[in-house]
C-alpha cells in the first residue's frame, strides 16, 4: 500500500502537477517568465515570488513552469522518434533475420559506439539549437536501444506457434508483424519508453546548461541552472529550484516506468 | 489422384551448418475426401515437417527436392505462387498445433482470433463473423461462449485453449485439417475429449483429417487409415483395422508392443524399442530401422527396401482373406525386406 503510494501514485501526482503547470501557466496566473522585477534581484522565496527570482529578477516559478514546456516536449518527442524508427527496424531484423539483421545490428552498434554528447553538440552547432532539432537529434540517439528491445522480443515471439498458426491461416508477413508480433513487442517497449523520457529530460538539461538547446532568453531548466551558477554562494536557490524540479520529474518517470515494468512482468507470467 | 491431398516421392531437406538433414525422404500418400489418416511415429521422424510442408510453412533453410509431388485437389502446390498458396491456407486447409499455450496470441482476445480468418479470407462482415465465432465456440464445447469471446488466452485452461484453436482452424470450413499432436501438451483427462471433438467435427463436416501423433492408441479408434513414419519415410500404410490385424513392418510391431497392457502384472518393465532413431544427416544405408530391428540381416543393412503395396485379395494372402475382416480389396503398403508374416499379429487383441 505504502510502496504503491511511493512508487506509483505520488510520482504520478507530481508529473500531473508539472504537466498542468506547464500547459496552463498563463491561466494559473503565473507571471511572464521574461518580466524582470528590478526591486527583487536574486531574491529568496517570498510571498511575491514563491520560488524567488533569478539574477535578473525574473520569477523562478515562471521560469520553471515555462521551462517545463521545453523539457517535456523534448522528453516526449525524442523517445517517440527513437521508438517509431527503432521498433520497426528491430522487428524487421528479428523477423526476417539474415542479411537485414546483420545490417541493422551493425548500424545500431555503430550508433551506440558514437559518443552521445559529441553527436548532440555537433548536431546543435550545425543545425542550431531549436526545440525540434534537439528533439530529433536526441531521438536518433534513442534508436539503438529501441531497436534492441524490439529485436530481442521479436526473436522470442516469432518462434511462438501463434505466428506459425497465423501463417497457417494464410497471413502475410506485414499482417503478422503488425497484428501478431507488434502488440506483444510494444509492451516492454512502452515500459522502457518512460525511462527514456527521463533520460531525454536529463540530456536536454545538460544541453541547455551548455547553451546548446533553446536559445537563452526562452526559459529552460538546464539554462536556469546554468544562470544561477555565478551566484551559487549568495543565492543558491536560483540553481537549486530548477534542479530540484528536474530531479523530482526524472525520478517520477523512472519510478512509474519501473512499477509498470514490474506489473507487466506479472501479467506476462500469468499469460504464459 | 482423386484424393484431396496427393503426395508422391516428397523429399524435404534442411541445410544446416552440420550438414544436410534428410527430414522427409520420399513420402507418398493419398488422402480421399472425408477420410481420417493417422500419421504415427517417434519424435523426430518427420511427422511435423511433413505437416508443415503441406501447409507451406517450412523455414527458409528447407529445400523441397525436384521430383517431389504435392497436389491439393489437383492443384500443384509446389508450383503455386505464394499469394495463391496463402489463399488456400484457412479456407481450404487448416492446422492445429501441439501446444495451445503458445499457439494463441497472448495479447489478442479469443473472439478476434477466431474472427480474423473469416474476415480476412471470406470478407465476412464483423457482426456475422462474431455470430459465427459464438456458434463455433459453443460447438467445440466452450460454455458461456459470449463471455469467452472477450477473454484473453491466459484466462482459459489448456483444454479450453485447444478447443479455441480448433474453432479457429474450423472457422473458414477447411477441406483438409491437419492436427499436429493436438493432445500431447494436454492433461490426460482432457485428451479424449479433444480427440472426440476432432473426430465429431471431421465426420460432421466431411473433412479430410491428418492426425499426427506418437500414440498408436490415439489413432486406433479414430482414424480410417494409419501411416507409420520412420526417419523421414513412410514404412507402413494401411487401413487401421488391417494395420493392427496384420502388422507387416517390424517397427510398427515394436510400437504396438511398447503400449502397456492392462493384463500385464504390475511393476513389470515396460517394453521399449532399443536404440534411438537414426541421425537424419547422412542416414545409414539400407533400411533405416535395421540397426534397431531384431529381424534385420545383411540385405536390410545394405539396400533400402522398396515400398511394396499388397492387395489383400491378391497373391500375398492367398485367399485366406475370405475369413478376415472388412479389409478385402484394400491396399496394405510397407517398406521391409523381412515383413512379418501374414498371420494376425499376436500382440494385438
Amino acid at each position: 500500500m505504502i510502496s504503491g503510494l511511493l512508487k506509483l501514485w505520488l510520482p504520478l501526482l507530481w508529473l500531473l502537477a508539472v504537466l498542468v503547470t506547464a500547459l496552463f501557466a498563463p491561466q494559473l496566473g503565473i507571471r511572464d517568465p521574461a518580466a524582470m522585477d528590478f526591486i527583487a534581484l536574486s531574491a529568496p522565496p517570498s510571498e511575491d515570488h514563491w520560488l524567488g527570482t533569478d539574477v535578473l529578477g525574473r520569477d523562478l516559478l515562471a521560469r520553471v513552469a515555462y521551462g517545463a514546456r521545453v523539457s517535456l516536449t523534448v522528453g516526449f518527442v525524442a523517445p517517440l522518434v527513437g521508438l517509431l524508427i527503432g521498433v520497426w527496424l528491430g522487428m524487421l531484423a528479428g523477423y526476417y533475420r539474415g542479411w537485414l539483421e546483420s545490417v541493422v545490428v551493425v548500424a545500431i552498434d555503430t550508433l551506440l559506439a558514437l559518443p552521445g554528447l559529441v553527436v548532440l553538440l555537433l548536431f546543435a552547432l550545425t543545425f542550431g539549437g531549436s526545440l525540434m532539432n534537439v528533439s530529433i537529434s536526441l531521438g536518433i540517439l534513442f534508436i539503438p536501444v529501441f531497436t534492441r528491445i524490439a529485436r530481442a522480443n521479436t526473436l522470442v515471439y516469432a518462434e511462438r506457434e501463434f505466428v506459425l498458426a497465423a501463417r497457417a491461416m494464410g497471413a502475410r508477413d506485414f499482417y503478422i508483424l503488425s497484428r501478431e508480433i507488434l502488440p506483444n513487442v510494444i509492451l516492454p517497449v512502452i515500459a522502457y519508453a518512460l525511462v527514456a523520457v527521463a533520460t531525454a529530460i536529463v540530456a536536454e538539461g545538460a544541453l541547455s546548461f551548455l547553451g546548446l538547446s533553446v536559445p537563452s532568453p526562452s526559459p529552460s531548466w538546464g539554462g536556469t541552472i546554468a544562470e544561477g551558477r555565478e551566484q551559487l554562494e549568495e543565492a543558491p536557490h536560483i540553481s537549486v529550484v530548477p534542479a530540484l524540479v528536474m530531479f523530482l520529474t526524472v525520478l517520477s518517470f523512472n519510478l512509474v516506468g519501473d512499477t509498470l515494468r514490474a506489473r507487466l512482468a506479472d501479467v506476462r507470467e500469468s499469460a504464459i | 489422384m482423386s484424393g484431396v491431398l496427393y503426395v508422391a516421392s516428397l523429399r524435404a531437406h534442411f541445410h544446416t551448418p552440420k550438414g544436410v538433414v534428410h527430414a522427409i525422404d520420399g513420402v507418398s500418400l493419398d488422402i480421399a475426401p472425408g477420410r481420417a489418416l493417422g500419421l504415427v511415429g517417434e519424435s523426430g521422424c518427420g511427422k511435423s515437417v511433413f505437416a508443415r510442408t503441406v501447409m507451406g510453412l517450412l523455414p527458409s533453410y528447407a529445400r523441397i527436392l525436384p521430383g517431389s509431388e504435392l497436389r491439393f485437389q489437383g492443384q500443384d502446390l509446389l508450383a503455386l505462387p505464394a499469394r495463391q498458396r496463402r489463399a488456400l491456407c484457412g479456407p481450404e486447409m487448416a492446422m492445429i498445433f501441439q501446444d495451445p499455450m503458445t499457439s494463441l496470441n497472448p495479447v489478442m482476445r479469443i473472439g478476434d482470433q477466431i474472427m480474423e480468418g473469416m474476415r480476412f479470407h471470406l470478407g465476412t462482415p464483423k457482426s456475422e463473423a462474431r455470430a459465427r465465432a459464438l456458434e463455433l465456440l459453443t460447438e467445440v464445447g466452450i460454455p458461456q461462449a459470449e463471455q469467452r469471446l472477450r477473454q484473453y488466452p491466459h484466462q482459459l485452461s489448456g483444454g479450453m485453449r485447444q478447443r479455441v484453436a480448433i474453432s479457429i482452424a474450423l472457422a473458414c470450413e477447411p477441406t483438409l485439417l491437419i492436427a499436429d499432436e493436438p493432445t500431447t501438451a494436454l492433461d490426460v483427462t482432457v485428451q479424449a475429449g479433444i480427440l472426440d471433438l476432432l473426430q465429431r467435427e471431421q465426420r460432421a463436416r466431411h473433412m479430410s483429417l491428418i492426425l499426427i501423433t506418437h500414440d498408436l492408441g490415439v489413432v486406433a479408434g479414430r482414424c480410417d487409415e494409419v501411416a507409420v513414419m520412420y526417419a523421414g519415410n513412410i514404412v507402413e500404410h494401411a487401413d487401421t483395422a488391417a494395420l493392427f490385424a496384420r502388422t507387416r513392418m517390424p517397427y510398427t510391431q515394436a510400437l504396438l508392443d511398447s503400449i502397456p497392457k492392462l493384463e500385464q502384472p504390475p511393476h513389470q518393465r515396460l517394453n521399449s524399442i532399443g536404440g534411438r532413431p537414426p541421425q537424419l544427416i547422412n542416414p545409414p544405408d539400407g533400411c533405416r530401422f535395421a540397426p534397431r530391428c531384431q529381424y534385420a540381416d545383411a540385405q536390410c543393412r545394405e539396400a533400402l527396401p522398396p515400398f511394396i503395396k499388397d492387395i489383400y485379395a491378391g497373391d500375398v494372402y492367398d485367399g485366406d482373406v475370405s475369413g478376415g475382416d472388412a479389409c478385402g480389396g484394400q491396399v496394405h503398403g510397407y517398406a521391409c525386406w523381412r515383413p512379418l508374416n501374414s498371420a494376425p499379429a499376436s500382440a494385438n487383441s
